[in-house]
């Protein structure tokens, strides 16, 4: 039994149509045009105890509304899903219990009070009892460096402290599963590292099932095993990252950089992403051309200084993902 | 766990002291003025039919004593729409803890304590003025208990009513502090069918005008001067099922 299984999930939503302008508004006041919205079309998927899975998706895809029906304040239409054997939104107190979620754009510290007494006021919210979580609240202070912040209000706290802050108030109730959404929005390179880092341990350490939804690609690169990918509201893609940028495209990329500035570079089984100053980009697909074949056919036209091969980065499979889904 | 959770927010407002000193002392001149209003009227007109102005200010306050102890300990309820339309519940239900215990305890502010102490000084004149005896002490002491939770209720709807419409505010202000006005005078002043809302459908005149016309040794039958009151935690219980069955929407529709 996998400790998370979702099957045809489905949730619409009933979405009221404004009319434009004024009379519209007026006129929105005694009648209204319902349009229902297909929120999430029949998501499916199963996750074990103790993966590390990233959820992405583009914006208004379904990320939140799946994230919010397994966190159990969301009930959707259809559908089956348990964790940990219960059904969420049926069993919602026990269910929440377990769990540990952490919103990038929102914190669940009291914003006046002292971080410190956010973590006494969970401590009790929880039931935590007192040994544990003074034991769990210090490694957790020691392992996110939150040492020389308890005392400060949650409002006084930059974003990275506050995101920092934020991770250990999930955990304090030492939940298996964690639901981290965005939690690296808005952190400067430091910060990311230093959250990206801490997930990364809590994930292999203490086998911690993370559940992770993002816009940013260096975390899923960075963290994640297995990627699933969400658009209008269907589950696209799910396996490990090599089998997603599989799916998408077999191309790889072909860094140049040249040792004159001339003419144009031209082939057939190639073509040019960027071109800057001496540095040229080429996409190639290696089953058509192989790559010593291609560099040794541009080499014989321009000389070239220095060469790499490498993978088109995730951001560009996802984009390219994303713009098959439009028409 | 409420009363930690009080406790912090407590705390939290402190960190605003001047705008706490402010807040009680326009909120305790304002019942100061509605009294003197009250005052006025009697030294112009010189009673109400049937009743002295001390038998006024008993139930006068006793109702204003039990809305500012409901004000003080209900502002969560209160402040509920804001709650909901920054996204806020969507925490609260990620807490492994009932929803309305939560509200319950989110906000704690002082400023009714200005209502609470005039309300308390009236009360306190009004009843130098009672022959009292045990029962009809009790009887003070349930009409309080019993106001406090019809005010409570009437807040919880008032909440609950906003997981339909963002609008709740006012239709509801017109009852709460509307009943705490009306309930300021003794209720016979009123045409009938205003007594039969406040009697049925907001059961105001159970939980203040029944028990205090016994203390005042008025005639009434025993049964409905003590029973009276308990339409008050009545109120609070269906506020209560109300409230339950707003979360279940919620949980239906996001926002």
């Amino acid at each position: 039994m996998p400790q998370i299984l979702v099957e045809n999930l489905v949730k619409t939503f009933r979405v009221a149509e404004r009319r434009p302008g004024l009379a519209g508004a007026f006129a929105g006041l005694f009648s209204r045009k319902h349009r229902t919205v297909r929120a999430i079309d029949g998501v499916s998927f199963s996750i074990e105890a103790g993966e590390l899975i990233g959820y992405i998706g583009p914006n208004g895809a379904g990320k939140s509304t799946t994230v919010k029906a397994l966190s159990g304040i969301l009930v959707p239409d259809s559908g089956r899903c348990e964790i940990l054997g219960r059904t969420p939104w049926k069993d919602r107190v026990a269910h929440v219990a377990r769990i540990g979620v952490v919103f990038g754009q929102r914190t669940q510290l009291w914003w006046d009070l002292p971080v410190t007494e956010s973590f006494e006021l969970l401590r009790d919210i929880y039931r935590v009892p007192a040994e544990d979580f003074l034991k769990r609240r210090d490694e957790l202070v020691a392992l996110l460096g939150l040492g020389p912040v308890l005392d400060t209000p949650a409002r006084q706290l930059s974003l990275g402290q506050r995101m920092r802050c934020d991770l250990a108030a999930a955990l304090l109730h030492a939940p298996p599963i964690l639901f981290l959404d965005e939690p690296t929005i808005g952190l400067d390179a430091s910060a990311k590292l230093a959250v990206r880092d801490f997930v990364k341990r809590l994930n292999r350490e203490r086998g911690v099932t993370v559940i992770l939804t993002t816009h940013d690609m260096d975390d899923i690169e960075a963290l994640c095993e297995r990627v699933m990918v969400i658009a209008d509201g269907r589950i696209l893609s799910d396996g490990t990252l090599a089998k997603l940028r599989q799916s998408v495209t077999r191309e790889r990329w072909l860094t140049l950089d040249l040792v004159e500035e001339k003419g144009a570079i031209e082939d057939p089984d190639a073509r040019v992403v960027e071109r800057d100053g001496l540095r040229v980009r080429l996409a190639f697909d290696p089953e058509k051309v192989s790559p010593a074949v291609l560099v040794a056919r541009i080499a014989a036209r321009h000389p070239v200084r220095d060469l790499f091969v490498e993978n088109p980065p995730i951001e560009a499979i996802v984009a390219r993902l994303y713009g098959e889904l439009k028409p | 766990m409420i009363v930690k959770l009080l406790a912090a927010s407590l705390r939290a407002n402190l960190h605003y002291r001047a705008s706490f000193f402010m807040q009680t002392v326009a909120a305790a001149l304002i019942t100061c003025v509605e009294f003197l209003g009250i005052w006025a009227l009697f030294s112009r007109f010189g009673s109400l039919p049937g009743w002295s102005l001390p038998e006024v200010a008993l139930f006068y306050g006793l109702i204003n004593t039990a809305f500012a102890l409901t004000d003080l300990f209900s502002r969560g309820f209160d402040m509920f729409a804001d709650t909901l339309r920054v996204g806020d519940f969507d925490r609260v239900l990620l807490r492994p803890r009932a929803a309305a215990l939560q509200i319950a305890g989110q906000d704690l502010r002082l400023r009714p304590l200005g209502r609470l102490a005039q309300g308390a000084v009236i009360l306190a004149w009004a009843a130098a003025h009672v022959a009292w005896t045990p029962d009809r002490a009790a009887l003070a002491a349930l009409s309080l208990a019993g106001s406090f939770c019809l005010f409570y209720g009437l807040l919880v709807f008032q909440a609950t009513i906003a997981f339909w419409t963002i609008d709740s505010l006012e239709m509801m202000n017109s009852l709460t502090y509307g009943g705490v006005y009306a309930g300021g005078y003794p209720l016979d002043i009123y045409p009938l069918w205003f007594r039969r809302t406040f009697t049925f459908a907001v059961p105001l005149a159970c939980v203040n005008w029944y028990p205090v016309l016994a203390i005042l040794g008025r005639e009434v039958p025993p049964a409905a001067a003590w029973l009276a009151p308990l339409a008050g935690p009545a109120f609070l219980g269906i506020a209560l099922m109300a409230w339950r069955v707003g979360v279940g929407r919620y949980a239906s529709t996001g926002n």
